[in-house]
């Protein structure tokens, strides 16, 4: 496996105080040595001070940006302290720490390895609208990855020095911004992005986000996203700092 | 047109202009931004001063009602600022994003180098 103490984990966390210390064992329980990194982005409740107790390092932005901007935070932070590898693991729960070592493994053929749900593992099913977003996305990225990527939407994500150094500098806040977005920015650096089969577990936390209405709209902002990520130009990473 | 409404119209573009020209004086309104206004403020004088240019630029293009092209123009003026202050907003955002990452980062280095306060 790759040396872990090079290796920081990237937790996006706002209002997850009810879920953040266990997360946060079970990262350091499955990936010892590993730096945990917990972006609290603006809570209102005690997130930063439940991860703090948990052991994690704990970063607080002022204010809520959104996935996004805690995880430029990670990526920049990465830059700044010398970090090789950075993983994305939700403060929810859903993703199962014990995948971590798997996605780093992969690392080794790529810059960004996926943590992918519908690839064979688990049993999460979309329908409707949401169904036809994401088998579009992904029928879209996977042309342009040059391999299957079946959950483009996925936040359970392994990153290299390269694609570190262009997400520390180019991570859109936006809507989809995080996932989407991002592997579009990345493919286009041409970073190599796989995934890996993983299994998702039912959120600790929190409610997910369904029904009819709410998944036409996500196709419609999938759609715009998607358009948008590539009708936009490629810009050349600054390495001194983020772009603004 | 009566005596009044010509006055009105000319008092209304200095007012404007006066206002404009203030702000820029005392800072609260950068160049950038006043450039707009200056040019709006200055059109409306001079076509209050001169209605017939309203009248002649309207025929010119083909309007009947000249103050058809009052409100064509102003209209498409208020229209752009709106879309150049949207622009502006998202720049300003991303300032403040990028801004509020650097706080959150520089925060925990501050943090951990102080011992007393050591995780």
């Amino acid at each position: 496996m790759t040396i872990p103490e090079r290796t920081l984990i990237v937790i996006p966390a706002f209002n997850e105080s009810a879920s953040i210390a266990s997360v946060v064992a079970e990262v350091r329980d499955a990936v010892p040595g590993a730096t945990i990194l917990v972006v609290d982005d603006g809570s209102a409740d005690a997130t930063t001070e439940v991860a703090r107790r948990a052991g994690a390092r704990v970063a607080r932005l002022p204010y809520n940006l959104g996935v996004g901007g805690a995880m430029r935070v990670g990526f920049r932070y990465a830059v700044d302290h010398d970090f090789r590898q950075v993983v994305q693991v939700d403060a929810d729960g859903q993703h199962d720490p014990r995948h971590v070592p798997a996605l780093l493994d992969g690392l080794v053929g790529a810059d960004i390895v996926i943590g992918a749900r519908f690839a064979g593992a688990g049993s999460y099913r979309a329908t409707g609208p949401r169904r036809w977003a994401m088998r579009l996305l992904s029928a879209v990225l996977s042309r342009a990855a040059g391999t299957r990527l079946d959950d483009t939407t996925s936040g359970f994500k392994a990153c290299g020095p390269k694609a570190i150094a262009l997400f520390a500098d180019q991570m859109p806040a936006e809507y989809l911004g995080d996932t989407v977005e991002a592997l579009v920015i990345a493919l286009r650096h041409a970073c190599r992005v796989v995934q890996l089969p993983v299994e998702m577990r039912q959120r600790m936390a929190g409610q997910p986000s369904h029904g009819p209405v709410k998944s036409a709209v996500y196709l419609g902002r999938a759609l715009i996203a998607l358009f948008f990520a590539y009708a936009r130009p490629v810009v050349a990473v600054r390495s001194g700092g983020n772009s603004a | 047109m009566t005596l009044a409404t010509y006055i009105l119209g000319i008092l209304a573009a200095l007012a404007t202009l006066g206002v404009v020209i203030e702000l820029l004086r005392r800072r609260r309104l950068r160049e950038r931004h006043a450039i707009w206004w200056l040019g709006a403020g200055t059109l409306a004088l001079v076509i209050g001063v001169f209605p017939q240019v309203l009248a002649w630029a309207a025929s010119l293009i083909g309007i009947t009602a000249p103050t058809n092209l009052v409100f064509f123009v102003s209209i498409a003026i208020l229209v752009l600022v709106s879309i150049q202050h949207s622009s502006e907003l998202t720049e300003l955002e991303e300032k403040t994003r990028t801004l509020a990452e650097r706080v959150a980062i520089l925060e925990l280095d501050t943090r951990r180098e102080s011992p007393q306060d050591r995780d």
